[in-house]
C-alpha cells in the first residue's frame, strides 16, 4: 500500500508544522500557486508505521550479510553516526562564518592529513560527494593540467575492459574519447595493447587496483612508465582501496591523482544509495588545479581556500563544501580505528576473501583467476553451470537472497562469464562466512536435483521475480490517484 | 581489534583451509618495492568513550547562535519522525536497490518521493535524486544540451546562485558548452528583460529561470518561460521546494510550462550540517524522460502479477551503457531522498504551505522592522519569498561582527559574488524564528549601526 493511500483529506499532524495560517502574503496573485499538491495527509502514527514497515522489506548490512563486490559493505560503526550527528553539527550553516565553525574545520582539516597520508598524496580535498564525481574532477585536473601545460592534442584516456562503468562514463562526460583495453588471462592488464594504445593522444589512464578482477596489478610501475613516457597522466579509482589499506600507498604506485569512496573503504553508510564522499588526492605536479573549497590551518586559526588563494582551481563542484556530515563519519571512523586499525582492514578482509575462495572452490564453483591471490573480493564463473543446466548466475544471486544473504555483484565485470564478484568485508565474521558457505552448497545441491526451482527464485521474498521489462515498457513512474 | 571479531583459532583455522601460513603471505603478489613504510599522520586509535569526549568537545566549541542566514541553505523544523525512521539500520546500511526483490522499501519510498516531488514541481517525472541543487543544475544544462541538438549554449541570469552557476562552469566547460549570463536589474534585482532581449536572435539550449532568485526576488517566471519557447530554447527553473508549496509550480509557467525543473532538496527535512549531505531533485516533462540522469524507479509487477517496484529505464546509465551513459552518476542521496520523503509526509500539503507561508511572512515581518531603523534600506523594491537583500549605510562586515557578538548571524554579504552590492545583507526568517527573535535582530542591529555610525 502506498503512502497516498493511507491519506485522508484534512488529517494533519499539529505539532509539527506552524498552528495556523499567518495574516501577511505579499505574494502577487499571478505567482501563486492555485493547485494542491499530491502530498499525502496522514498521521504521525501512519507515517511512522508505514515507513517503518517499508523499511523491513530491505536487506541491510544490520540485517543481512552483503557478500557485494566492489561495494564494501563492512559494518556502519553505531558511534560514527550518533557523533556525526550533535546538535551543534547539525545547526551549523554552511555560510556561518569560519570562527563559529573550528571544531568542525578542525575535524576536516585532520581527516585530510590523515587521507594525504594513507593515500601517499601531497594535498587533498573533501568537496566530492560520490566516487563518480571524484572521478569527473580527476579528470577535470588531469585536461586543466595539460591544457595550462598548452598540450592540446590529447584527447583520449585509456581504461582497461575490466573498469565500473563510471570510468568511461566520466571519461565522456570531460570530454574524451575512450580507449578500452583488454585484460590477460591471468587477469593483468594486456601490457602489449597498453604499449600500442599509448601515445601523443593520451591524456591518461584510468585504473582500480586491485582492480575489479580481484588481483593486484603486479606491473602496475611499468604501466606507470610507460603512460607518462608518453605524457599521460595516472588517474587512481579506489574503489578497491580497502585491499591495500595501511600496505599500498597509490602515490607510491606513481598516480597522479586518486578518489577514495569513504562509503566503502571508511565505513561511511550507503543509505540505500547514497550519500557517499570521496575525496580526491593529487601529486604535486596537480596540486594547483584541485577544486576548492579546501580546509587550511595557519597560525592555529582553520580556514577555508578558496578561488583568491587557488587561481588555477579547476573550481567548485558543489554549493558548499561537499558531504560534511558524511566527512565526519569518516573521520570519528578513522579516530576510533588508529594508525594500528588501518592496515588490519585490508589484512582481515583478504583473509575472509581468500578463505571464502579457498571454501567456495572445495565446492566445485569455478574460480575466474584461480592462479591468482584473491585482494579483498574474487570471481566466481558460472559459465560451466550454465552450459550444463541452464542456471545463470542471477538465478543463483536470487536464490541466495532466499536464504536470507544479499547475492553477490552478478554480471560484473562484464569480460568474464556468468560472474559473481564476491567480497567479503573484515566486519564479518568466520561463523557468517561458513553459513554463507553452506548456503551455497545447498544451492549446489539444489541445482542438480531441481535446476528448475532454482531458475525461478526467489521463493521467500516478498515478492517473486520482478518484471524489469514490464518496468521499463510500461513506464509507471508517479503514483496517479485517478488510477 | 575494533570491528574485526576473529579470534586467534579463526585466523589459525582459516589460514589452513587456504593453505598460507600468515595474513602477509596473502599480500605476496604486491611488489616488495611497493609495500608501504609507516603511517605518521593517523593517530592511535581511541575508545568509544574518547573519541566521544572529543567530538563533544569539537561540538561546543562550535556553539549555537541565532541565524538568519540562507543563500541556499535553510533552517527549518524537522519533526522529530524524521531522522529516527532514517536512520533505522534498514534505510540507514542497505545498498543501492539493484536487487529489486531485496529492496522493496527503499524502492516504494523513492517511487513515493518522485510523485510527492513531481507534483511539488508541477512536472510529469522525477529521478531519485541527484547530488545537491548545483549540481542538478549543472546536469539539467547537460540534459538541455543533448535534447537541444543544435546548440551548445546556456543562458544563465546572474539571479542564479553564484556557486550554482561557477559548479555549472566546472562541469560543463569539459564538453566546450558556453555559459551566457544576463545581468539583473539593480532596480528589482529580477533578470533584466532589455538585456535578455540583446539575446533573441541567438541560438540556446537552455534559458535558466530561478525562482524565488538568489536575492529572494520573485521573478516573472511566465514572460521568461515563453521567452524562452518562442526561442526553440529549453526553460529550466531552479526552484526552493518549501515555496513551491506557496508559489505558481514551474510545469504552470508561461503557455508551456518549464520543460526541466531542478533545485536543493536541503530544505525539505535535511539538517544545514556546514553544508551536507543535501541531495538535489530534478523534475521533467514526459517527453525528456529518457535524457534524465541518475537512478529512476518505475512500479510493475512480479512473475504473480504483485505490485512492486525496480530501477527502470537502465539503458540511460553507466553500469549498463558505459561511455553512452547520460550520465557518470552512480551513488545518489538516497538517504537524505529517506529522509525528505517522511518529512513530506508529515507535513502534508498544509503543514508545507504554512511553513512557506510563516517564512514568507517571518521574513516581510523583519524587513519591515529592519527598514525603519536608520541607515537601512530594501536594495530591491520587488515582491520576495523568504529572503531579501538590505542595504546598510555603514560597513557590513563590521556590523556583522557586532551581531556575531551578540550571538546573532546577521546574514550574508552579497558583495563577494556582486562588487556592486556594497554593503548589502541577505537576510532570510524562516519559520523557526519568533517575533521575539525578529525584535532581538532588530535590537542589536540598531546598536550595531549605532556603533558603526
Amino acid at each position: 500500500m502506498l503512502i497516498f493511500e493511507h491519506s485522508r483529506k484534512n488529517r494533519r499532524n499539529y505539532s509539527q508544522a506552524p498552528a495556523t495560517r499567518p495574516a501577511k502574503n505579499n505574494i502577487p496573485d499571478h505567482l501563486k500557486r492555485k493547485s494542491t499538491p499530491l502530498l499525502p495527509e496522514v498521521s504521525e502514527m501512519d507515517t511512522v508505521r508505514h515507513y517503518t514497515r517499508l523499511s523491513q522489506k530491505n536487506f541491510s548490512i544490520d540485517t543481512e550479510f552483503y557478500p557485494l563486490g566492489s561495494c564494501t559493505m563492512k559494518y556502519n560503526p553505531r558511534a560514527c553516526n550518533s557523533l556525526a550527528m550533535l546538535p551543534q553539527f547539525l545547526s551549523r550553516h554552511p555560510l556561518a562564518p569560519e570562527d563559529t565553525g573550528q571544531g568542525f574545520l578542525a575535524c576536516m582539516y585532520e581527516l585530510q592529513e590523515i587521507l594525504k597520508d594513507i593515500t601517499g598524496m601531497a594535498a587533498v580535498s573533501l568537496t566530492s560527494m560520490a566516487g563518480a564525481q571524484g572521478e569527473l574532477i580527476g579528470i577535470t585536473m588531469i585536461r586543466a593540467y595539460h591544457e595550462a601545460h598548452g598540450d592540446t592534442g590529447r584527447t583520449e584516456i585509456i581504461i582497461p575492459d575490466a573498469a565500473h562503468g563510471t570510468n568511461p562514463a566520466t571519461a565522456v562526460m570531460c570530454g574524451y574519447k575512450v580507449i578500452e583495453i583488454p585484460t590477460n588471462r591471468d587477469g593483468d592488464v594486456d601490457m602489449d595493447a597498453l604499449k600500442a594504445a599509448v601515445g601523443p593522444k593520451t591524456a591518461g589512464l584510468m585504473l582500480t587496483n586491485p582492480s575489479t578482477l580481484g588481483v593486484f596489478e603486479k606491473k602496475v610501475a611499468e604501466m606507470s612508465r610507460i603512460v607518462h613516457a608518453a605524457g599521460g597522466l595516472l588517474y587512481y579509482d579506489g574503489a578497491n582501496l580497502n585491499a591495500v589499506l595501511g600496505k599500498v600507498k597509490p602515490g607510491d604506485m606513481g598516480f597522479d591523482v586518486i578518489h577514495m569512496n569513504l562509503h566503502k573503504t571508511f565505513s561511511t553508510p550507503h543509505g540505500g544509495g547514497g550519500p557517499g564522499a570521496a575525496p580526491v588526492g593529487v601529486a604535486e605536479r596537480l596540486l594547483p588545479y584541485l577544486p576548492v573549497p579546501i580546509v587550511a590551518h595557519e597560525q592555529g586559526v582553520y580556514r577555508w581556500l578558496t578561488e583568491e588563494d587557488r587561481p588555477q582551481t579547476i573550481g567548485r563542484l558543489s554549493a558548499h563544501m561537499g558531504n560534511a556530515g558524511v566527512l565526519l563519519r569518516a573521520y570519528i571512523y578513522v579516530r576510533l580505528l588508529g594508525a594500528e586499525g588501518m592496515h588490519r582492514i585490508s589484512e582481515y578482509a583478504t583473509l575472509n576473501a581468500n578463505y571464502l575462495m579457498a571454501e567456495l572452490r572445495k565446492l566445485g564453483f569455478e574460480i575466474a583467476y584461480p592462479n591468482r591471490r584473491a585482494s579483498h573480493e574474487f570471481i566466481v564463473t558460472m559459465k560451466e553451470i550454465k552450459d550444463r543446466t541452464g542456471v545463470t548466475a542471477m538465478n543463483l544471486a536470487k536464490r541466495l537472497l532466499d536464504k536470507g544473504f544479499h547475492a553477490p555483484t552478478t554480471y560484473f565485470p562484464l569480460l568474464v562469464p556468468e560472474c559473481l564478484l564476491i567480497e567479503p568485508a573484515e566486519t564479518e565474521s568466520k561463523e557468517t562466512l561458513d553459513r554463507f558457505v553452506a548456503a551455497m552448497k545447498e544451492i549446489l545441491d539444489e541445482i542438480a536435483t531441481q535446476p528448475d526451482m532454482v531458475k525461478a527464485a526467489p521463493h521467500d521474498m516478498p515478492l517473486r521475480k520482478i518484471d524489469d521489462v514490464k518496468a521499463a515498457r510500461e513506464l509507471d513512474l508517479v503514483w496517479d490517484p485517478a488510477g | 581489534m575494533p570491528f574485526i571479531p576473529h579470534t586467534e583459532e579463526d585466523v589459525a583455522e582459516m589460514l589452513t583451509s587456504i593453505g598460507a601460513r600468515s595474513i602477509d603471505e596473502l599480500f605476496d603478489e604486491i611488489p616488495a618495492e611497493l609495500k608501504t613504510g609507516k603511517l605518521t599522520q593517523v593517530p592511535p586509535g581511541l575508545s568509544e568513550m574518547e573519541i566521544s569526549r572529543l567530538m563533544y568537545e569539537r561540538a561546543q566549541q562550535d556553539g549555537f547562535y541565532l541565524s538568519f542566514i540562507g543563500a541556499g541553505a535553510y533552517e527549518h523544523h524537522i519533526p522529530a519522525a524524521v531522522w529516527q525512521i532514517t536512520t533505522r539500520g534498514e534505510f540507514y546500511s542497505s545498498y543501492t536497490p539493484y536487487q529489486a526483490e531485496a529492496s522493496q522499501g527503499t524502492l516504494q519510498l523513492l517511487y513515493e518521493y518522485q510523485t510527492m516531488m513531481a507534483s511539488l514541481a508541477g512536472m510529469d517525472v522525477s529521478n531519485a535524486s541527484l547530488y545537491d541543487g548545483a549540481s542538478a543544475l549543472a546536469e539539467a544544462a547537460l540534459m538541455a544540451v543533448r535534447q537541444h541538438r543544435t546548440s551548445r549554449r546556456i543562458l544563465v541570469p546572474q539571479t542564479v546562485h553564484p556557486v550554482y552557476r561557477s559548479v555549472m562552469r566546472t562541469i560543463v566547460r569539459n564538453q566546450a558548452i558556453e555559459v551566457v549570463e544576463v545581468p539583473y536589474d539593480p532596480a528589482t534585482g529580477q533578470v533584466a528583460i532589455d538585456k535578455l532581449d540583446q539575446f533573441a536572435q541567438e541560438e540556446f539550449a537552455a534559458l535558466i529561470i530561478p525562482q524565488p532568485n538568489f536575492f529572494g526576488v520573485l521573478e516573472q517566471v511566465d514572460a521568461l518561460t515563453d521567452w524562452a519557447h518562442d526561442k526553440q530554447s529549453l526553460a529550466v527553473a531552479v526552484v526552493n521546494p518549501t515555496s513551491l508549496a506557496m508559489l505558481k509550480p514551474p510545469g504552470e509557467w508561461g503557455r508551456r510550462g518549464a520543460d526541466i525543473a531542478v533545485g536543493e532538496g536541503q530544505p525539505l527535512g535535511i539538517p544545514l550540517s556546514s553544508g551536507g549531505p543535501y541531495f538535489g531533485f530534478m523534475t521533467c516533462k514526459q517527453e525528456l524522460v529518457r535524457q534524465m540522469p541518475g537512478r529512476i524507479i518505475g512500479r510493475t509487477t512480479d512473475l504473480e502479477g504483485k505490485e512492486g517496484f525496480a530501477l527502470t529505464l537502465q539503458a540511460r546509465e553507466q553500469h549498463i551503457r558505459r561511455s553512452k551513459a547520460t550520465s557518470n552518476i552512480c551513488t545518489n542521496q538516497g538517504l537524505m531522498v529517506t529522509a525528505a520523503t517522511i518529512y513530506m509526509s508529515l507535513l502534508g500539503p498544509e503543514g508545507l504551505y504554512r511553513v512557506a507561508a510563516h517564512s514568507h511572512a517571518n521574513t516581510v515581518a523583519l524587513v519591515e522592522q529592519l527598514e525603519k531603523l536608520p541607515g537601512v534600506k530594501k536594495a530591491f523594491h520587488s515582491p520576495f519569498f523568504h529572503e531579501a537583500a538590505l542595504q546598510l549605510s555603514v560597513p557590513a562586515d563590521k556590523v556583522l561582527n557586532r551581531l556575531k557578538a551578540q550571538g546573532v548571524l546577521g546574514g550574508v554579504l552579497l558583495e563577494n559574488h556582486y562588487p556592486d552590492l556594497k554593503n548589502t545583507l541577505l537576510v532570510c526568517a524562516t519559520e523557526t524564528k519568533t517575533a521575539e527573535d525578529l525584535d532581538k535582530y532588530t535590537e542589536v542591529l540598531r546598536q550595531a549601526l549605532a556603533a558603526s555610525a
